[in-house]
């Protein structure tokens, strides 16, 4: 992945499809994590602005996606400017999400009665102009819907993260499905660090990078975002050492 | 001769009646208070009381004889959480203002005003197309009809609206004029009988007549973003910004249909209002055609320009209030959330609107809280040492859990200056990370010696990212 980043050949090739692809199109606008391991395998260097992200939750999170909304808050919490945050469901309890760095003045919710008007919501919220990002709680994301809030996303430069969570856990498998989003995620709570003593360490996430435009996937183990929003890499993340005793730690 | 034309609970209790001599009346209780009645000031009050909820509810109110509102509640009644809630909270604004009030929800005004005065009950919902059961039983001072029709009719034997509905027609029109049978097709909706709103000479007005009937979609939203403009610009003369829009719509088969765009923050800019107006064109349903839109500015707030200083350094953040507008005009809740300085999690949190002022604080909690929080926390079963030790293992929605390792306990003291109950309650927090690393709050209610303090049964309250 570095290698492909630093090859001239690709990068001017890349450069020249970008032109075919939207020659009006202004400057792309990222946001970096802030780690150089993540941002290299973002094209960019980063989260697009005006590209639309999805980010899901892995094992129990399918369901009520805590760790997911915690990594998209993170990501709000960075931006600049207001959050438009579209939900079904109103179980988001905030002050979990300003220890994130997203101040509450900052972010105003919309609740729906039903999933496409979330997505109305959504929709209207990325072509508005002016909104720093839109996060919408979502469970399906069809090809055509997905296509229309990157559109508006592509628009108005504004960044889009659906957060999907399911009712079951095996309806998670939805999460195949292709959809035109720029990135996506799958955010999984991996064992806390182990404190010296009793109590419950800094939580840590497995960050799947499931697929990536001009990308290729890749997988980090991140520590939760800190007061300011700021994930950071695990040190066990290099040597993968760790990743066969978690596999077998879920099949058992 | 004086007559009592109102008497308040306690004068009812000792016998006074509505209609009674006011010497009678002086003769039963002894240091009667008598207020003289002031049917203008009455009829002054009423109409206040309209035009708040014209704001309020509906775009179409009117005085409905002297004790009376009518509110055309088609389309305005799931803002307020369907027909059901909308008359109890309305009956209940009502009381908290010092008014006894009645409302009944019907498919026409005649039913609708029969049973708001007849029936004992404070609110009734007669659900659509069954007017006919509810008033059949309704004595025929219920139809809206002169003093002497009334008497003629019980004279002959007729009580009831089933006995004078089953009546042949002919007859009775001969008798008495058309009028029972006027108002008998409008109670049961055979007839139409539109409600005229009410209007103030402060009311911002403007329509537009078509010779030849409009319907497609496109040029209904050119007309309608030309009276946007007549509109703002008559806003603009008084120094006013519009707050409630309502758009009414004749038909040419003589219906009426209404809009309305209700905003967050006075406005009069016609891009804005023509776009929330047009959002919704679409619920329109033209018929043969559009013979005459009205706009009117129902609700209004002075609007003054002002001068904002800007800075060339700071990132500007965009006025998010055309969006909260659009979104709230199609029925989503908009609301952001502010801290209040309470440690049970549930109260620690409140709604504020969309529009409000910054806050400028978040919450001063520094212990870690869960992404989700349970509106019901969820019973667990739990292996615990008491009193201060977190679940070796519990058992959550049929699975069970080892801990590996937890912090806690957080205290969290009941508050009984909100509710008595809650004097002596406790409740223990617990955060434990299972051996998947997914991490739960759970709390035990009871510090765990005391039974004074609760149940000392086990919950999931939320769940950590």
């Amino acid at each position: 992945m570095a290698n492909h980043a630093l090859n001239p050949v690709l990068a001017e090739l890349r450069e020249r499809i970008e032109q075919l692809e939207g020659g009006s199109q202004r400057a792309r606008q990222v946001l970096p994590f802030g780690v150089a391991e993540v941002d290299r395998a973002l094209p960019g260097g980063g989260l697009a602005f005006g590209a639309l992200h999805e980010v899901a939750g892995g094992g129990g999170g399918t369901v009520d996606g805590a760790a997911a909304a915690l990594f998209v808050a993170g990501i709000a919490a960075r931006s600049r400017g207001k959050v438009l945050w579209c939900m079904t469901r109103p179980d988001l309890f905030f002050p979990a999400v300003a220890q994130a760095g997203l101040h509450p003045d900052r972010v105003v919710f919309c609740e729906s009665d039903r999933e496409e008007e979330a997505l109305s919501a959504m929709e209207e919220g990325l072509s508005f102009g002016g909104l720093a990002a839109v996060v919408g709680e979502l469970v399906r994301l069809p090809m055509t819907a997905s296509r229309r809030l990157q559109l508006a996303a592509e628009k108005t430069g504004a960044m889009g993260i659906v957060l999907r969570r399911w009712r079951r856990q095996n309806e998670a498998s939805d999460y195949g499905q292709p959809t035109a989003s720029t990135t996506r995620w799958r955010i999984s709570t991996l064992p806390s660090e182990r404190l010296p003593v009793a109590g419950v360490g800094r939580a840590r996430w497995l960050a799947e990078l499931m697929r990536v435009k001009a990308g290729e996937c890749a997988e980090f183990e991140i520590g939760a975002p800190d007061g300011k929003g700021r994930i950071d890499l695990l040190p066990t993340a290099r040597d993968g050492a760790d990743q066969t005793a978690r596999w077998r730690s879920l099949a058992g | 001769m004086r007559w009592i034309s109102a008497a308040d609970p306690v004068a009812l209790k000792l016998g006074l009646r509505i209609g009674m001599a006011a010497s009678k009346a002086q003769a039963m209780v002894a240091d009667l208070l008598m207020v003289d009645a002031s049917p203008a000031e009455d009829a002054a009050a009423l109409e206040r009381l309209a035009l708040w909820a014209l704001r309020q509810y509906s775009p179409v109110v009117a005085v409905d004889g002297a004790d009376g509102l009518v509110i055309d509640t088609e389309g305005a009644d799931h803002l307020h959480g369907g027909e059901a809630l909308l008359v109890s909270g309305l009956v209940n604004m009502l009381r908290g203002r010092g008014l006894t009030a009645r409302a009944a929800v019907a498919d026409t005004w005649g039913a609708a005003h029969a049973l708001a005065r007849l029936l004992a009950a404070e609110t009734t919902v007669v659900p659509v197309d069954n007017v006919t059961k509810a008033v059949i039983d309704l004595p025929i001072v219920a139809l809206r009809l002169p003093t002497e029709t009334v008497q003629g009719l019980r004279v002959l034997g007729i009580d009831t609206v089933g006995q004078l509905s089953a009546m042949p027609r002919a007859p009775l029109t001969l008798r008495f004029g058309p009028e029972p049978g006027r108002r008998l097709d409008q109670m049961f909706g055979r007839v139409a009988e539109p409600i005229e709103p009410i209007r103030t000479p402060e009311l911002v007005e403007v329509a537009k007549n078509f010779a030849e009937p409009i319907g497609a979609p496109e040029t209904i939203a050119k007309y309608v973003r030309r009276l946007v403009a007549q509109l703002s610009a008559r806003l603009a003369e008084d120094g006013l910004g519009a707050r409630r829009c309502d758009l009414f719509i004749h038909r040419v088969d003589n219906t009426r249909q209404h809009l309305r765009a209700g905003l967050a923050k006075p406005v009069r800019d016609p891009a804005r209002l023509s776009k929330l107006l047009c959002d919704r064109i679409e619920t329109i349903d033209p018929g043969f055609g559009i013979e005459k839109l009205v706009l009117v500015a129902v609700f209004a707030e002075p609007l003054e320009e002002r001068q904002v200083a800007s800075s060339l350094i700071e990132e500007e953040v965009a006025d998010i209030t055309p969006l909260v507008d659009i979104l709230g005009n199609r029925g989503h809740r908009l609301f952001r959330v502010a801290p209040v300085a309470s440690d049970v999690p549930e109260r620690s949190i409140r709604r504020i609107a969309a529009t409000a002022p910054d806050i400028g604080e978040a919450w001063a909690v520094k212990w870690p809280r869960p992404t989700r929080l349970f509106a019901n926390p969820e019973r667990i079963e739990v292996i615990a040492l008491l009193p201060d030790q977190p679940p070796a293992v519990f058992t959550w929605r049929g699975k069970r859990r080892r801990v590996v390792c937890a912090d806690g306990p957080e205290r969290i003291f009941g508050e009984w200056w909100h509710r008595p109950r809650e004097f002596q309650a406790v409740r223990d927090y617990f955060v434990v990370e299972d051996e998947l690393g997914e991490r739960y709050w759970v709390y035990r209610a009871g510090d765990g010696i005391d039974p004074e303090t609760g149940s000392h049964l086990w919950f999931v309250h939320g769940v950590f990212g």
